[in-house]
């Protein structure tokens, strides 16, 4: 029993430790982000909190850079994506799982295929396809390459296929048409994978920066992550880290609060074929 | 049932659950599977024939438009010498793209940080979640906290958070950052993790790499381990197994595919690296010396030196052809130790 | 509404290419039959039997491979299941989980355009009659997930009501209750199809259901119709082995018998005189309430055991003729009194058997003196 009593305990202080070590950039992004500029630069040796907090570092992060334009400029991006990504998959998952027509299966087995392409040997084709088009520095630019994902069509196909067919044949006696039965039926039943994919999405776009960046170099258009380095760069006159430090925060803090909302379904989503990493 | 509303993705039907699973079970169905499923109510499929493209037709557009045209234009370009992106033409076909990616210092150097990178990181953060997963399953009261709080990384913009850990780790003028601070207390000399020796900057990397790969693979491993069904548990409890004979022979056998799924997906993100090093060193990766494969694939095409797609595209294929490598050999080392049930 | 099948077809083609390919299966085989206006019709057979498919057909879920389909004059083979104007009730009942019983009743009525365009209210005293025609109203703002099996088959029987249909289907109707509801439902759907008049089929695979609230059934196997009839027409005068076998609990009693010199032979024993009859093997159906306890029986069994059921007795016996383990044979209680030994002898009752042609399985019929 003693034994297990100091397991116990061993195992709480390792996970604190690790808890400890994630939350702690965040606390410390918190922290600067209220430290007041002259403070903090005067500090050698850093502290670990402050007596006096303020939030001029959130006013300079909206006012010495366009943050607030970046802020916008990544929901526009992410608005869009997700929204016409939605209509995509389910006009796809819909013919794959509903559907009956001549290669049918040969096609979704290519879909399936095109799952193991990876992002960056496409990249350099549809940068240049893009440039071609003069679509750099638009919202089209940016969205279009991202509007499909074979994997949430995959999903969402799998999800649809599990409606009983016999919904589907009530449906038909009574006269739907396809796309009344998808809008009226299919779409409402799978209600909570699509609410997942959505939000997978959206935590997808909030963070893209590789293809922003390629597509982008007109500060008008950056969306936070390219905003962030752009500041990082050329921002605040470099020193000015607590203001750094409040975008930080302005731009982490709509994930993490979508995050603490739909956290169950975030994590169940991710843990049955999240890709990251 | 909360659960399962809120996990969403199991059945996904929600409350409805067991009146669809019943739906299912239909007689027909069940006893006439083959007929039912192959020419299941042609009669109303017979006019569907084109609808069904026509509802892919988005996708087929986009997938087509910039996905595959892509990939078969990405080896064409790589074979294409002496192309002039502004003009469109090139001089001749053969591997001269190669040969000069591989006779670039920074793409040697870009090779040697990523192979680092890989071989530190995924063991480390394997492990590490698996200790941590194992851990957290072993327990009852804030669980739930713990998950939260470990899963936390997964949703942060890359590219802020790694703002944070460069001015923990960076040694300015005024200030030695809050890590020397650490180092001090224990007796050592302070250094710029950021601008200083390489292996103070790889250091960093790797830790970055660690923080931000670890909320997915504590994820995966979890729910893994609670999906070990008690029953073997028991069993082995009955017979008198011991904690750690019991973590070796069942445990880890059980959840040795998601282990495996892991070291897979770890080997090809870590080769993937890129806004990791760019949160922490900034843009010009090469001047730090912390370039990675895939940052010196997009300056090829883009940065101060791009310009080249030809030769973004040879290394982009060199290193695909690293990746699928390495995953091969995983596979295959894969069928000794691997448990499939 | 009167129904016409003439000479439906249905065939799937073998899976398959070259050497591997299966053979056709055909699911309807030369389906004839009118079902006249207003009639309860079920549909019985095995599994497997084509019942679903000739219902699919008349709903027009799938197209016959040949033959007709008429709804009184009008030919709706090519119509597509809407046009039709059929309701049907799935084995499922196929609600849709996320609507409400009203939006569920509703839902086809919204799906009516043009002409046929129903207002708010006009739905709304539609749903309402239908509810209150299957005794549901007080359900109407419950998901299908709330409701008990048979709450759900009367959701989904007003939802094939709802929209006036000409023809109304059920899909194994009771197959999902358990036995107690059974009982009540089957009642129900009498009730319902006489209150609507409605020329109704279902499809069973059990034959209490079929005989018990059915106007007319058709036995079918492999795709072809064995036998049409109303209920005990068809139990009394089986048209072949499969008829009599299928139909009746407990099942008939089967033996190897043979015709000789004018009386049927059960092993060494003659158990009946026959007229008209050549000499043959044949096989011998006799129904467990065609034996009479005599002393003086012409057919000897060994005795097994009487089961008591109350009101009657079944006596559980064995022949080295039977093709069953045991035969059943149901007697009155008070017949039985001195039910003793190891032998017990019956005579037959001549209109409880039916003897069959050994290689077809084809009714002879006989008489007796």
């Amino acid at each position: 029993m003693k034994k297990n009593r100091i397991l116990t305990i061993v195992t709480y202080a390792f996970l604190t430790f690790w808890a400890l070590v994630v939350l702690f950039p965040f606390y410390w992004m918190a922290l600067t982000s209220v430290k007041d500029y002259g403070a903090y630069n005067a500090e050698h040796i850093p502290k670990f909190f402050t007596l006096s907090p303020t939030l001029q570092n959130y006013a300079d992060a909206f006012t010495t850079v366009p943050l607030g334009r970046y802020l916008l400029n990544t929901l526009v991006f992410t608005a869009g994506t997700t929204a016409l990504m939605l209509v995509v998959i389910t006009l796809s998952a819909f013919a794959f799982a509903r559907l009956q027509f001549a290669g049918r299966d040969l096609v979704f087995t290519l879909f399936l295929a095109l799952m193991m392409i990876p992002g960056e040997l496409v990249v350099i084709t549809n940068f240049a396809t893009i440039t071609n088009l003069e679509l750099r520095n638009t919202f089209t630019g940016l969205i279009l390459p991202s509007v499909t994902s074979v994997f949430y069509i995959y999903l969402l196909r799998e999800n649809f296929a599990q409606i009983p067919d016999e919904l589907y044949y009530a449906a038909k006696v009574d006269g739907t048409s396809d796309f009344r039965y998808l809008r009226r039926v299919m779409i409402p039943i799978c209600r909570p994978t699509l609410v997942t994919i959505t939000i997978l999405k959206i935590i997808e776009c909030w963070n893209s920066y590789v293809w922003p960046r390629l597509i982008t170099d007109d500060a008008n258009y950056y969306l936070v992550s390219n905003g962030i380095q752009e500041i990082r760069e050329n921002g605040f006159g470099r020193a000015n880290i607590p203001a750094m430090m409040a975008a930080v925060v302005v731009i982490s803090l709509p994930l993490i609060l979508l995050f603490l909302l739909f956290r169950r379904q975030i994590m169940s989503g991710i843990a049955r074929g999240g890709t990251k990493g | 049932m909360t659960r399962l509303r809120d996990s969403g993705f199991h059945l996904k039907l929600t409350d409805h659950n067991s009146y669809m699973q019943k739906l299912c079970k239909s007689d027909i169905c069940r006893l006439f599977p083959d007929l039912y499923k192959r020419f299941g109510m042609e009669s109303l499929m017979e006019k569907q024939n084109n609808k069904g493209w026509l509802y892919l037709l988005p996708a087929i557009l986009f997938l087509g438009a910039f996905l595959i045209y892509p990939l078969i234009d990405v080896f064409i370009y790589s074979f294409e010498e002496g192309y002039n992106s502004a003009s469109q033409t090139f001089y001749g076909i053969g591997g001269y793209n190669y040969s000069y990616v591989l006779h670039d210092a920074y793409f040697l150097q870009a090779l040697k940080n990523t192979f680092i990178l890989v071989i530190i990181t995924v063991p480390l953060s394997t492990g590490l979640a698996l200790l941590i997963s194992v851990a957290l399953s072993s327990i009852k009261p804030l669980q739930e906290l713990f998950q939260t709080v470990f899963f936390l990384p997964y949703v942060t913009n890359t590219l802020a958070v790694g703002l944070v850990f460069m001015i923990l780790f960076k040694k300015t003028p005024y200030s030695d950052g809050l890590v020397n601070l650490l180092i001090h207390c224990f007796g050592g000399s302070s250094v710029d993790f950021i601008e200083g020796p390489y292996w103070a900057k790889m250091f960093v990397l790797c830790f970055y790499t660690v923080w931000v790969v670890m909320p997915f693979k504590i994820l995966i491993l979890t729910s893994a381990l609670a999906g070990v069904n008690p029953v073997y548990y028991n069993a082995a409890r009955v017979d008198g197994t011991g904690r750690i004979r019991m973590f070796l022979k069942i445990t880890l056998p059980m959840i040795s595919p998601m282990l495996f799924y892991l070291v897979i997906t770890g080997f090809i993100g870590a080769f993937k690296a890129y806004s990791d090093a760019v949160a922490l060193f900034g843009t010009n990766l090469n001047a730090a010396g912390m370039n990675t494969i895939v940052g010196y694939v997009y300056d090829m095409l883009y940065r101060d030196s791009g310009g080249y797609p030809s030769y973004a595209s040879a290394a982009a294929i060199i290193l695909f052809s690293i990746v699928l490598t390495i995953t091969c050999i995983n596979l295959l080392v894969s069928k000794k130790h691997v448990h499939y049930h | 509404m009167k129904i016409v099948l003439s000479h439906l077809t249905k065939t799937f083609p073998g899976r398959g290419r070259g050497n591997r390919k299966k053979e056709d299966v055909i699911a309807v085989n030369d389906f004839n039959f009118e079902i006249p206006d207003g009639k309860l019709v079920g549909l019985l057979g095995p599994s497997g039997c084509g019942k679903s498919t000739t219902l699919h057909l008349i709903c027009g879920l799938q197209n016959p491979t040949e033959g007709q389909i008429f709804f009184d004059e009008e030919d709706v083979t090519p119509l597509t299941p809407q046009k039709r104007g059929v309701g049907m009730v799935f084995q499922n009942y196929a609600l849709y989980p996320h609507l409400n019983v009203e939006q569920n009743i509703r839902f086809p009525l919204e799906n009516l355009k043009g002409s046929d365009k129903l207002s708010r209210e006009e739905m709304h005293a539609r749903v309402t009659e239908a509810a209150g025609l299957v005794q549901i109203d007080n359900l109407l703002d419950r998901k299908p997930s709330e409701l008990s099996g048979g709450q759900q088959q009367r959701v989904a029987i007003a939802r094939a009501l709802v929209k006036l249909p000409r023809v109304l289907l059920l899909d194994e109707p009771l197959s999902n209750l358990d036995a107690r509801l059974r009982l009540q439902t089957r009642e129900e759907i009498r009730r319902i199809q006489q209150k609507t008049a409605i020329t109704t089929v279902f499809v069973t695979h059990d034959q209490d259901e079929a005989m018990s609230i059915s106007d007319l059934i058709v036995v079918m196997k492999d795709g072809l119709v064995q036998q049409i009839g109303k209920p005990q027409e068809v139990y009394d005068n089986p048209a072949n082995l499969f008829v009599a076998k299928f139909l009746g609990t407990p099942p008939i009693n089967l033996f190897k018998g043979r015709v000789e010199k004018g009386s049927l032979f059960l092993g060494e024993e003659a158990v009946l005189k026959l007229k008209q009859v050549p000499d043959q093997p044949v096989h011998v159906g006799i129904r467990p309430e065609g034996f009479i306890l005599a002393e003086n029986g012409s057919f000897t069994c060994r005795l097994s055991r009487p089961e008591v059921m109350g009101r009657d007795v079944s006596i559980v016996s064995t022949h080295p003729a039977s093709l069953n383990p045991v035969i059943r044979s149901i007697v009155d209680a008070e017949s039985c009194g001195h039910l003793s030994g190891d032998t017990v002898r019956f005579m037959l009752k001549p209109q409880k058997v039916f003897l069959f042609d050994q290689a077809t399985g084809q009714r002879i019929s006989f008489e007796t003196d």
